[in-house]
């Protein structure tokens, strides 16, 4: 197709091999897609070659969430295809979804041939265009002979500093027309990501963390972004001064759940120890966390007194909501050795801090993930913990669907090392979970993974049993069924004099039949004495897993805080609510 | 409960830029997308090679909103440096204007006599009309333009502001 001259030196090749090339070249094993017309060329390609698996999923948007998981798990970037027009756009909720959690993602999406863009043409759709503002860089490739040095900036984009999902929109006749190109070329680097943190900003944050009173960490998932060896310097770091450690949903696991210095997570659906902490510390160290509305609770009553310090990589996450005293753009885990390095160097001993952790001591004598039992229903608090006695050992990498469930599994389920708890905290995506752990086996095919799930969420991408039965991957999925949407239905009960607007589920399906006619191992259990052996039953089997776990109906999930309160207004438990709520609260999310 | 409006402040930000494909929509959504006004916008390849392009933009918003526009600018792959040419200290500010009036006799008089005062320049003429080429700060447009709805304007063209540091340096 090319009218370039044959230059016998470098050999020609069509885009569709260009892009596999680089996609071996940047370490790429698998990639999570679905065919279609656009798409054909690279998946011939694909065909042809042995070095990269593909993993056919049911529907794009689970190719975009699998590929989330597998990311979120491996540290390595998720690779999605896609064809153009519904392909594309299908998969923007997961490119969402990874934009807002900070997911290193690659997209190849297919796009009609240059000659047809603009015309209306069969399953065109402008895919720059949708997915601009929803991913952290993208392009629309127009001659193959630009797809390497696309690829490899996608990729740099994709992985340094914050990262985040790119879109690379590849027009069919690009991926059919060859061009001379040494994929070796070096393309000019004009992305640059916050590396070492300025030393004049360490020092003075390591002076007063040695001379506070009452210091906290609050960290988040920037932790997890940076590598392991940022919660190993986190730990380290914890442990030198003595200061206690809160996290977000999205940076469980960087600090131990059995560790001394932890309080749990904070937050809406955080523990009572930890927002009390926050609002309660004079020095907040928030490090690689965004000061999110779900764990500010009210902006104007959000830890009053503290003295606060910021270390992000993303310079617009400094007061974005919350105006910090001393902001550092830096890699959160290289900052932290940083101040290890710092409080090694001046010979800093660690404050007993008995007055702070006294009164830590009384915040956690309210015992607030505490439940009512219940010998003749399985509550799910219960049914969570239960998972977590059956499979701590097992170093399970858990994730979830959004909801009560979720939040459940983020109170009950505790995390000792990161990459093992996959969740969708900033997009709350429903039908993320079963997907996501699909990508998180593939990346991990001994490790044992489970998506503890909610009846209604598990439906919004169950067509992927059918992806884990076709590569066998043993995946579990641990439905905690209370045939309501629960979180709906609390707020509705909080907000709304309990009218519940449509958050009853209906009309569900018998996942025990689901799961066989899926060719999976379909368990229900019911009876909270059975429930130790229907867990090992479904541990026990050598494939994937549907656990109907029947659960209270009525159960809530608390602590909370309602939207529009204090750190300090916490909801411990449901004879607290309500019932309704004024305008202002009403209108926040 | 109503919606509460909060108090803006204008600022002129100008971003170096890359000269190619979706960075002016990149730029443009990004303020739509977050909510954030554009009072208005100019662009314009500024550099030999054509790789370079420079925009100027003049926003509203509250203090530490210019600030989040500002980190939201930066974020952007093709965008290389942004000033906040209000922040940064003396400057000038510069827009271009066309001007079209119809009229006869005293009202058309009236207008040329404006023009002059304004050292706006007559670009075009018939026997019933003119139209003015004006350049100068935001504020004397408005006025130059107000006056010329007294007698017979007809419409205006304005490019938008475009500003530079004053002294030496480039901003």
């Amino acid at each position: 197709m090319n009218i370039i001259e044959q230059d016998n030196k470098v050999p020609e090749k069509s885009g569709a091999e260009i892009l596999i090339d680089c996609l071996v070249e940047q370490g790429v094993d698998t990639v999570f897609g679905y065919p279609g017309g656009a798409v054909l060329p690279i998946y011939d390609a694909l065909f042809q070659q042995k070095k990269i698996k593909h993993v056919l999923v049911r529907h794009e948007a689970g190719a975009a969430h699998a590929a989330e998981g597998y990311a979120r798990s491996t540290g390595k970037p998720g690779v999605v295809l896609v064809t153009s027009g519904p392909g594309a756009t299908n998969a923007v909720t997961g490119i969402a979804d990874a934009f807002l959690d900070s997911i290193p993602m690659i997209v190849l999406t297919g796009q009609v041939a240059t000659t047809l863009i603009g015309t209306d043409a069969f399953q065109e759709a402008d895919t720059v265009g949708i997915t601009r503002h929803c991913s952290k860089h993208n392009y629309l490739v127009k001659d193959p002979a630009d797809l390497a040095a696309t690829v490899r900036e996608a990729f740099m984009i994709a992985t340094k500093g914050r990262p985040g999902p790119v879109v690379i929109d590849i027009p069919k006749n690009v991926q059919v027309a060859t061009a001379r190109t040494d994929i070796k070329s070096n393309v000019p680097n004009r992305f640059h990501a916050a590396g070492e943190a300025d030393y004049v900003a360490i020092n003075k944050a390591v002076d007063l963390l040695a001379n506070a009173k009452a210091p906290i960490f609050y960290t988040g998932g920037g932790i997890i972004n940076s590598g392991p060896h940022a919660s190993a310097a986190l730990r380290e770091l914890a442990e030198l001064c003595g200061a206690p450690v809160t996290s977000t949903l999205m940076g469980l696991g960087a600090y131990p759940a059995s560790g001394d210095a932890w309080l749990g997570m904070l937050g809406m659906h955080g523990t009572y120890e930890a927002n009390m902490a926050m609002n309660q510390c004079d020095v907040m160290f928030c490090l690689g966390a965004r000061f999110d509305d779900r764990v500010t609770g009210r902006l104007d009553a959000f830890s009053p007194d503290s003295y606060k310090i910021h270390i992000d990589i993303d310079r617009s996450s400094i007061n974005k909501t919350i105006r910090v005293d001393l902001p550092i753009i830096a890699d959160v885990g290289t900052a932290i050795r940083q101040m290890i390095d710092v409080w090694k160097g001046r010979k800093y001993k660690p404050q007993p801090l008995t007055e702070w952790w006294a009164r830590i001591k009384g915040w956690r004598a309210v015992e607030c993930l505490n439940y009512p039992a219940s010998t003749d229903e399985i509550m799910p608090q219960f049914a969570i913990e239960r998972l977590f006695a059956a499979t701590k050992d097992k170093a399970p990498i858990i994730t979830t669907e959004v909801g009560q469930h979720q939040m459940w599994a983020a109170q009950h389920f505790h995390f000792d090392a990161p990459n093992k708890w996959l969740t969708s905290g900033g997009l709350g995506t429903m039908g993320y979970g079963l997907p996501a752990a699909i990508g998180a086996q593939m990346g991990h095919p001994d490790a044992l993974v489970i998506d503890i799930a909610g009846e209604a969420s598990i439906q919004m991408n169950i067509q992927e049993m059918g992806t884990a039965t076709q590569y066998r991957l043993p995946v579990k999925v641990f439905i905690l069924n209370n045939e309501w949407m629960g979180m709906v239905r609390q707020w509705q009960e909080l907000t709304y004099e309990s009218r519940y607007s449509e958050s009853y589920s209906d009309s569900l399906p018998d996942f025990v039949a689901l799961a066989e006619a899926y060719g999976w191992k379909g368990i229900r259990c019911e009876k909270p004495e059975e429930l130790d052996a229907a867990i090992a039953e479904m541990l026990a089997y050598d494939g994937p897993v549907m656990f109907d776990c029947r659960v209270s109906k009525k159960a809530n999930c608390f602590p909370m805080i309602p939207s529009g309160a204090a750190h300090t207004e916490m909801i411990l438990n449901s004879d607290e609510v309500s019932g309704t709520m004024d305008d202002e609260a009403k209108a926040l999310v | 409960m109503h919606i509460k409006e909060e108090l803006a402040e204008r600022h002129v930000l100008t971003l170096t830029v890359d000269n190619e494909a979706g960075t002016l929509a990149r730029i443009a959504g990004m303020f739509t997308s977050r909510g954030y006004n554009i009072d208005s916008l100019t662009v314009a390849d500024i550099s030999e090679d054509h790789t370079t392009s420079r925009i100027t933009i003049v926003t509203k918003g509250p203090p530490p909103v210019i600030d989040q526009i500002i980190a939201q600018c930066e974020r952007l792959v093709p965008v290389h440096k942004v000033t906040d040419l209000t922040e940064a200290g003396p400057h000038v500010e510069r827009e271009l204007a066309l001007v079209k009036v119809q009229g006869s006799g005293d009202q058309r008089v009236e207008a040329m006599r404006l023009a002059d005062i304004y050292r706006a320049r007559v670009i075009d003429a018939t026997v019933s009309s003119f139209i003015f080429e004006i350049t100068g700060g935001p504020d004397k447009i408005d006025t130059f333009v107000t006056l010329m709805r007294e007698v017979g304007l007809v419409e205006v063209g304005r490019t938008g502001i475009v500003g530079l540091m004053r002294g030496s340096e480039a901003s």
